[in-house]
């Protein structure tokens, strides 16, 4: 008992290798049946090795619809960000809508890290007539590593009604430098919602961290 | 004076930064971080060109490749590797958390720990010595310790197992006796046991072919690494972790680091000494 | 006697701030995180009077973060108060169902925030 000896020191790590257990279906079709295994264990591998085939963007999204174990959907998540085509983008759109946070949260986590694929969708996003939808697009806005950002955000100051959407908005900024156009929307703002205290304040809080530089 | 030496950052340039790397990394600068964190921005403000910081905060944040940003974590997070770095980590594997794996096992089945990135091979060894001077159960208990690294070239060097002094301070002296030669010119070799006891390969996170070897294993020491990588080459790494372990395995990641911005896969665990990241059983 | 404390947990960092502001009038000190998984990190081993939580975050939402919870021996009791933009019956239904004390939607009123904030997580 105790620590376990290894090989001499000098011998090739990789002659030592153990054979790796090759399941006798690893392939494209094999990979699709272990999404229908009773065991998720077994459900995860099979998301996983399908990162491989972008062709299985559209099997994920439509396995991830009827998936309920959590860590299976990270492994479906992961394959789709790594396949990250506009097929995979446009499967996970629909989760925007779900009723299941957890998904929302997961789809919405997966666009951010697309910006190119995503960045098409975002204005049709932002005029969808579901409120919860509008504030979803913002906050795929969080972290989107995309320079039409800033334009997208004043756009919803300027023409958004409603006040949670736009209060998602108003936060966006506090990370960001803010553009003349945009400082001009915020103080508008302030003044048609008045009576909103979260919003003045948010408002009062992003523009106090408008750099001298911002207005130039 | 050149324009680039009169470079400032606001109060507000400056508020803006701390809530956007606080939102990616978890790490928030306290305002007495002030002065570090604006000299390092300003230094990559001067080595990318920008004039101001708006355009370096915006060429930074909307940076498809995220290249830029990982370039400040670095700089922002300090990187050393020494024997029992972060102490209190071992103390907690060697109490609750190896306490809990072997609680339900057959005194026969090995313990598997993985120490990756190991880099030049202190964590591993580290590992070993905490083990057998400080598990108690190490005589009744067989475990086996994984280590690999992303650079065959440090793996030469783990395999080696020649330190200088200042890799060593920290080790109480009767353990450096105990387990390294001196060679001279503050130069300390790990002795030939302990280097027959720990398993060096190569391994890349973010090649499957290379992470599938890694099955069975009930900790894993993966600490000041994830930081640096990209949100897709974390969340990989999370699934090669979690596919990795046992049922109920742990997790340790470095000090800065939280499983927060990384992965909803593991449970979080408090013990006395550390937060532990274990998979659900 | 000692200040009670409250666990902000959302991941827009306004809302944060409106919240701290609102609950530090109020009597509370506030500890803040992004998101469930850093709530937990935060909060286990430690005492909380209040928990104030939103459902839409990354890596963990406020559902689960409060199904946890409930599920964790030193956390189990704290009160919580969820706050959501969705106004829908069946959110609210939900976040009683996970273990919820209380269900605020967005936008909040401060005196209704501290308000509730006291009767949940205010000592005697």
């Amino acid at each position: 008992m105790g620590l376990k000896k290894h090989h001499p020191p000098s011998s090739s790590p990789s002659s030592s290798q153990r054979p790796v257990r090759r399941d006798p279906e690893r392939n494209f079709k094999g990979f699709i049946a272990q999404l229908d295994d009773p065991n998720p264990a077994v459900r995860r591998w099979g998301a996983r090795d399908l990162a491989a085939f972008p062709e299985a963007a559209p099997i994920l999204c439509r396995h991830l619809a009827k998936e309920t174990d959590p860590t299976v959907r990270e492994a479906v998540f992961s394959s789709l960000l790594r396949i990250g085509t506009e097929e995979a983008v446009t499967g996970l759109l629909p989760f925007l809508r779900s009723e299941d946070a957890g998904l929302r949260n997961g789809a919405i986590e997966v666009l951010q890290q697309l910006p190119d694929q995503t960045a098409r969708h975002i204005e049709a996003l932002l005029q969808d007539q579901d409120s919860d939808v509008r504030i979803f697009a913002i906050d795929i806005l969080q972290t989107l590593a995309h320079p039409d950002t800033l334009g997208w955000l004043e756009e919803v100051l300027n023409h958004e009604e409603h006040v949670n959407v736009l209060a998602t908005a108003v936060d966006r900024l506090a990370e960001l430098t803010l553009t003349p156009g945009i400082k001009e929307a915020l103080a508008r703002l302030k003044q048609r919602f008045a009576n909103e205290p979260y919003l003045t304040f948010a408002i009062d809080a992003v523009l106090a961290r408008a750099s001298v530089e911002d207005s130039q | 004076m050149s324009e680039a030496a009169e470079l400032a950052l606001t109060d507000a340039d400056f508020a803006k930064f701390r809530d956007f790397f606080y939102r990616k990394t978890g790490i928030y600068f306290e305002d007495s971080k002030r002065y570090f964190v604006d000299k390092r921005i300003l230094d990559r403000m001067r080595a990318t060109g920008h004039d101001s910081f708006r355009s370096y905060y915006m060429f930074m944040r909307f940076q498809a490749s995220g290249e830029e940003f990982q370039k400040l974590v670095s700089l922002m997070t300090v990187n050393e590797t020494y024997f029992f770095r972060e102490e209190y980590q071992f103390r907690c594997l060697v109490g609750p958390v190896l306490d809990e794996v072997c609680r339900h096992r057959r005194p026969d089945e090995v313990v598997r720990i993985w120490s990756i990135p190991c880099s030049s091979g202190e964590e591993p060894y580290s590992i070993a010595i905490y083990l057998l001077e400080y598990w108690p159960r190490i005589d009744e208990v067989d475990v086996e310790i994984l280590a690999s690294d992303i650079d065959a070239n440090v793996l030469e060097r783990c395999r080696q197992g020649i330190y200088s002094k200042r890799s060593v301070q920290n080790l109480p002296r009767e353990i450096l006796e105990k387990y390294f030669t001196p060679l001279g010119q503050g130069q300390y070799q790990i002795c030939e046991d302990l280097r027959a006891c720990v398993d060096f390969r190569q391994a890349n996170l973010n090649n499957p072919a290379e992470t599938r070897f890694y099955r069975g294993i009930d900790v894993i020491f993966c600490r000041n690494l994830l930081i640096y990588f990209s949100d897709e080459s974390r969340r990989q790494a999370a699934d090669v972790f979690y596919d990795a372990l046992n049922p109920g395995g742990f997790i340790f990641l470095g000090h800065s680091e939280s499983m927060s911005r990384i992965s909803p896969l593991f449970r979080v665990r408090r013990f006395p000494d550390a937060i532990v990241y274990q998979k659900p059983k | 006697m000692p200040e009670r404390t409250v666990m902000i947990v959302d991941d827009a960092v306004t809302v944060r701030m409106f919240h701290r502001q609102i609950l530090e009038q109020a009597g509370f000190a506030a500890e803040e995180a992004v998101n469930g998984i850093e709530a937990l990190e935060k909060a286990l081993g430690r005492h909380f009077d209040l928990f104030l939580v939103d459902i839409n975050m990354p890596k963990m939402d406020g559902y689960r973060l409060v199904a946890e919870m409930r599920q964790n021996d030193d956390l189990a009791a704290v009160p919580v108060i969820m706050i959501s933009t969705e106004a829908h019956a069946k959110d609210r239904d939900k976040a009683y169902l996970v273990g919820a004390n209380y269900y605020l939607v967005k936008p909040v009123k401060p005196e209704v925030l501290a308000q509730c904030a006291l009767l949940m997580g205010g000592r005697p």
